[in-house]
This record gives structure tokens, C-alpha cells and sequence, in this order.
């Protein structure tokens, strides 16, 4: 039978990847900001794991504090980053960054209508 | 030891009541300017005459605790940090003070309180010795640094803005990573105390944790070389710096990436010196001495003197890399090490000095002409000589011309890359100071070019004098180079400190 910790760390590491590949993938913003808050819950999960390593009876609490602050600090540049992408949104009417080229905005299936590049907000000033 | 609990609550405190209190902002950070100033002139003798300074806060030893070590490395980038930021708040009061009959701006309200916060960030990331309280530190630094590029709320701003938090949120997330796996293999994040493992030392490590160890290291240098914007991870660093106001600017491009190089050279000579290869130097280096080529010459193509200043950012911190071939690995015990550590040291205080004064005399001009394109500049030689003064003196420091900080700089890095045979870095230091020269020329040479008809609005003098004393300062530090210099070598890491005699 697997360790319970194995399980947790092979899920952070799961949580890691899956992050990575959709921040890198994905152009829209906000879907960048969840791709970030995945990988975030990834290492917090990693890191709980090791706080287990010894096979102790009770785990390690200095990693539960850090994984607490760190998950303060990601809340709080996550609420700032959609701050700023909805400011964006509102001055440009888009929800990418202007070098993403259009490759990438492609929906990945043809026929479904990508989300990835509705504007949210039309540009008031044309 | 009050005077570091001053260094850290002082700026956080006063962007606490600078959020609190309306219209005072310019007030709250003169006092908090005065409070860092008088902390930094009481502990700056101890720390020379004494060796560093330890604060244990709360009592908690590590590794249950954090520790706040007030050394020469630490101390050094304080000053310098102090110095910019006095400078850049004096100067911000004209765009950023409040006028008592009008409404207060987004950017009157908003700039004080995110300049102190990113100032009690950098003192942090200067002072402490926990690489998790590090971190927070580097999240705390890139908000605020983050936010001041947003904060005229402009359309390319806030693109750049945008694009900075990509890359800075990255960065994190792999410095996290890497600090989560040290942790596990070694149940603190002290440097003192992983220092006091010597990892990756053959004796010990098994094959597993040798990996998790060198997959951590990894993973923090990548997040950090993000963050200090290393080639090739440089791309956000321009439009960012020169889309912020030029306070905001000064400020970003002198102190923040200074921040994360902290750290690396923290993580590489005080904590883990034993993972060290050959390879990995030469990486680094290489990685630095690319920064310098590639900024240049993009340095070279930009029409408009922000964009300039900003380019010669990404290459001047090319230079601070060549710490790692010239003073890192088997060469701390060779009598150059101490050379190579605080040439670059003082490589980074200079470029500091000079960048903040070039991107205030930006703002002043910006202020004359209406834009920073560099057509635009023809005539401003004769329409704000203090300012051409200061602008010219900050270039000497940055070409690194005798008698300036940025030339003690160079000397010493060359002598070390002589010294140690490594001549390829002495010729990226020779051609890059030549790059330099060629990017500086031409903004020079438009300012000084004559145009009759030029007509230019009135700047205060008072905001000119502000980036002259700092370009001073960047030729002081090589004047009077030995205080500052003594003080680099107070609690030197033992690793680069070996071949000092």
C-alpha cells in the first residue's frame, strides 16, 4: 500500500505539471492567474507531504505555517493580478497581452468558439 | 538591536499611516526617510568596527525563528537603497504632492504608500537570513514594484504591468518550489544553518538527496534570475521600467532587481558554496556576459532615452553575474575572490546610484519637452544645465570612467579576471564598457546639439538637484572608496573571504 504522504507529493507534483502546462498554454490572463493558483496548491501539497516525511505520529508544523503564509501571499497577488486584469480589460478590451500572436489564441478545437479571446469589456473609446 | 527593527518597520509603518492618513504622504515619508537615515549612520560604524549585527526576533532562535543579520553586504545595499529612495521621494513630491485646493489623484494617493512598502520589502530581502521570510519578502517587493508600473493606469503600462506580474508571479512559484524541496531534505530554511550542513559536499549526500538538493538550488536561481532579469529572462524588464513614472522608475530599475541578486549571492556563497561546479559558474557568467552584449544593442536602437536607460539596466546587471566565474566555486580560496566579490558589489551600488539619477533626469526632461523621444531633445544642453550635468556624471559612472564608483567597479573585476586567467570576462567588462559609451552618446549628443527655435516648459530647480547629487554619489563611492569598501568586507561570506590575504 502506497504512503499517504507519496499520495500527497505525487499530487502536488500532478498539480505542478497540469499549472505549468495550462500557464503556459493558455494567452487569457485570468486563466493564467488560475494556472499560477495551481501550481501555488501544488508546492503547498509538496510541501505538506514533507512535513511528514519521518513517519511521525504528528507532522512537522513549521511547513503548516509556512504553507499558511504562503497561501496569504498568493491570495493576496492573486485578488492584485485580477485587480490589474480587470483594469486592463477595461482600458484595452482585451484579456491577452498584445505580443501573444494569433497562433496561440486558435481555438484548440476547430468549431468551438475559443473564450480565450472574447473581449470582456469593449474599449469605450473605440 | 533597535536600529535594525528601524531599517524594516520604519518604511512599513509609514506606508501604513500614508494609507491612513489623507494628503500627508510626502510628509510621512520625509520623517520615515529621516528615521532610515539616522538607523543606517548608527549601525554602519558598529558593523565596521564590530563585525554584523544579530537580531534573533522574538526571541526564537532558528530554525524555529527568523534571524536579521545587519552585515556588510546587507548594509551596503541599505545605504544605497536609502540614498535612491530619499532622492526619489524628494523629487516626487512635485508629481505626486498633494495641492490643497484640488482633489487627490489616484497617483498622489497611491504612490507614497507603494514606494515605503517597497522600501521596507528591500530592506528585508537586505537583512534577512530565512530563505521562506525571503520569499515573502520578494512577493511583498513585486506587488508594490508591480503596482507603481500600473499606476498612471495608461494603456502600455499596463500591458507592461501585466506582463512583469507573469514573470514575477513564475519566478516565485519556482524560488517556492526550490525553498519547499531544501526544506524537505533538510528541515530549515536558516542560510546560517544549511550553511552549517555544507551540502552537496561529497562526505555526506546520497545519490537522492544530492539530486533534490541540486534540483533545488535550480529552481531558486531560475525564480531569482527572473526576478533580477537575467538574459533571456529580461523581456519584461524595459517596458516596465520606462512605461512607469520616472520616481517609479528610479526606483525599480536601481533597487528591485538589486533584491533577488541579494538573495543569489546569499544562496550561493553562504548557503549552499558546496553545490558549486565549474559548469554551473560558467553558465552564470555566460548567462551575465550575453546581458550585456544583447542590452547594449538594444540599448542602441531605442529612439526613446527611457527605453534607453532601461536596456542599459538589463546590461549592466549582466555584469553582476561574472561574480559567479570570477569569485564562486574552487576560486574562493584564490587570492582574486575577494577582488571579484566586492568589485561586483560595488558594480551594483554605482549602477544604482547612476540609474536612479538618469531616470529623474528623464522625469525632468519629460517635464521640459512633453516625451522622452530622443528628437525631441535637441537644445535641453543649454535649457537645463544641472540637469545635463547630472545626466552626463551619472554616464561616467556607468561607462565606468575614473574617478567614479563604477570604474573601482571594473578595476577590480578585471584584475580578478586577469588574475584568475579567465581573460574572456575581461574582455565582456572592456567591450561592454565601450557598448556602453556608444548607447550614452547619442542621447548626449542630441541634448547638446543646438536648436534656436526649441521652446521648453519650466522645470523647478528644485527637482534638479536631486538626480546631481545622486550622480555625485556615484562618483564619491569611487573617491571615497575605502569606507565603503571595509564596510563589503565586514561578514564577508568565510567562502569568498579565504583568499583575502
Amino acid at each position: 500500500m502506497i504512503a499517504s504522504a507519496t499520495l500527497f507529493g505525487l499530487c502536488g507534483a500532478a498539480l505542478i505539471g497540469l499549472g505549468l502546462y495550462g500557464f503556459v498554454v493558455q494567452a487569457h490572463l485570468l486563466r493564467r492567474l488560475i494556472a499560477f493558483n495551481i501550481i501555488g496548491s501544488g508546492i503547498f501539497l509538496l510541501f505538506g507531504a514533507s512535513g511528514a516525511r519521518d513517519q511521525l505520529a504528528s507532522t512537522d508544523p513549521v511547513a503548516q505555517a509556512l504553507i499558511i503564509t504562503g497561501i496569504v501571499v498568493a491570495l493576496a497577488a492573486t485578488a492584485f493580478g485580477v485587480g490589474l486584469v480587470l483594469a486592463f480589460a477595461k482600458v484595452t478590451g482585451q484579456t491577452h497581452l498584445p505580443e501573444e500572436s494569433d497562433a496561440r489564441q486558435r481555438p484548440l478545437k476547430a468549431g468551438l468558439p475559443d473564450r480565450s479571446v472574447q473581449t470582456i469589456v469593449k474599449d469605450p473609446a473605440g | 538591536m533597535l536600529a535594525i527593527v528601524a531599517l524594516v518597520t520604519l518604511p512599513l509603518v509609514a506606508a501604513l499611516m500614508a494609507v491612513v492618513v489623507e494628503r500627508r504622504g510626502e510628509w510621512i515619508a520625509l520623517l520615515s526617510v529621516i528615521g532610515v537615515v539616522i538607523a543606517l549612520s548608527v549601525l554602519m560604524p558598529l558593523v565596521a568596527t564590530d563585525g554584523p549585527v544579530d537580531l534573533v526576533i522574538g526571541g526564537w532562535q532558528a530554525p524555529l525563528g527568523i534571524t536579521l543579520r545587519a552585515d556588510g553586504l546587507a548594509l551596503a545595499f541599505a545605504g544605497m537603497a536609502a540614498l535612491v529612495m530619499a532622492a526619489v521621494l524628494v523629487s516626487a513630491r512635485t508629481l505626486y504632492g498633494a495641492s490643497p485646493s484640488e482633489a487627490e489623484t489616484r497617483g498622489q494617493w497611491a504612490f507614497w504608500p507603494l514606494a515605503l512598502l517597497l522600501w521596507g520589502a528591500l530592506n528585508v530581502a537586505f537583512l534577512s537570513r530565512d530563505l521562506f521570510n525571503l520569499y515573502v519578502a520578494l512577493e511583498l517587493l513585486t506587488v508594490a514594484a508591480v503596482a507603481l508600473v500600473a499606476i498612471e493606469g495608461k494603456r502600455e503600462s499596463l500591458a507592461a504591468a501585466l506582463r512583469y506580474l507573469m514573470f514575477a508571479l513564475m519566478g516565485s512559484l519556482a524560488y517556492l518550489l526550490g525553498a519547499a524541496l531544501l526544506y524537505a531534505g533538510h528541515g530549515t530554511l536558516d542560510i546560517g544553518l544549511l550553511a552549517a550542513r555544507d551540502i552537496g559536499d561529497a562526505s555526506g549526500a546520497t545519490g537522492s538527496r544530492r539530486a533534490s538538493d541540486i534540483m533545488a538550488a535550480g529552481l531558486m536561481t531560475a525564480g531569482l534570475a527572473v526576478k533580477t532579469a537575467l538574459f533571456p529572462f529580461h523581456a519584461w524588464l524595459a517596458p516596465a521600467h520606462a512605461g512607469a513614472p520616472a520616481p517609479a522608475s528610479a526606483i525599480l530599475s536601481a533597487l528591485v532587481p538589486k533584491a533577488s541578486f541579494v538573495i543569489l549571492l546569499r544562496l550561493w556563497f553562504e548557503a549552499l558554496p558546496g553545490l558549486t561546479t565549474p559548469a554551473l559558474l560558467a553558465t552564470l557568467g555566460g548567462l551575465g556576459a550575453a546581458a550585456v552584449f544583447y542590452g547594449s544593442v538594444l540599448a542602441l536602437r531605442q529612439n526613446r532615452l527611457k527605453l534607453i536607460i532601461a536596456y542599459s539596466t538589463v546590461a549592466q546587471i549582466g555584469y553582476l553575474f561574472l561574480v559567479f566565474p570570477l569569485a564562486g566555486g574552487d576560486s574562493y580560496a584564490q587570492p582574486w575572490a575577494a577582488g571579484a566579490w566586492t568589485g561586483v558589489i560595488f558594480q551594483a551600488l554605482s549602477h544604482g546610484l547612476a540609474k536612479a539619477a538618469m531616470f529623474l533626469c528623464a522625469g525632468v526632461w519629460i517635464i521640459a519637452v512633453g516625451n522622452d523621444r530622443l528628437s525631441g531633445m535637441r537644445g535641453l544642453a543649454s535649457a537645463t544645465p544641472m540637469t545635463m550635468s547630472a545626466f552626463g556624471i551619472a554616464g561616467v559612472a556607468l561607462v565606468a570612467l575614473p574617478p567614479s564608483g563604477g570604474f573601482t567597479a571594473k578595476y577590480l573585476m578585471l584584475t580578478a579576471a586577469f588574475a584568475s586567467g579567465q581573460t574572456i570576462w575581461a574582455v565582456v567588462l572592456l567591450l561592454g564598457g565601450l557598448l556602453s559609451a556608444a548607447y550614452l552618446y547619442r542621447p548626449l549628443a542630441m541634448a547638446f546639439s543646438r536648436d534656436d527655435d526649441a521652446t521648453f516648459a519650466p522645470v523647478p530647480r528644485s527637482l534638479q538637484v536631486a538626480p546631481l547629487l545622486l550622480a555625485l554619489a556615484a562618483i564619491l563611492l569611487g573617491l571615497g572608496s575605502q569606507a565603503p569598501f571595509s564596510l563589503i568586507q565586514t561578514g564577508r561570506p568565510a567562502a569568498a573571504a579565504e583568499g583575502l590575504e
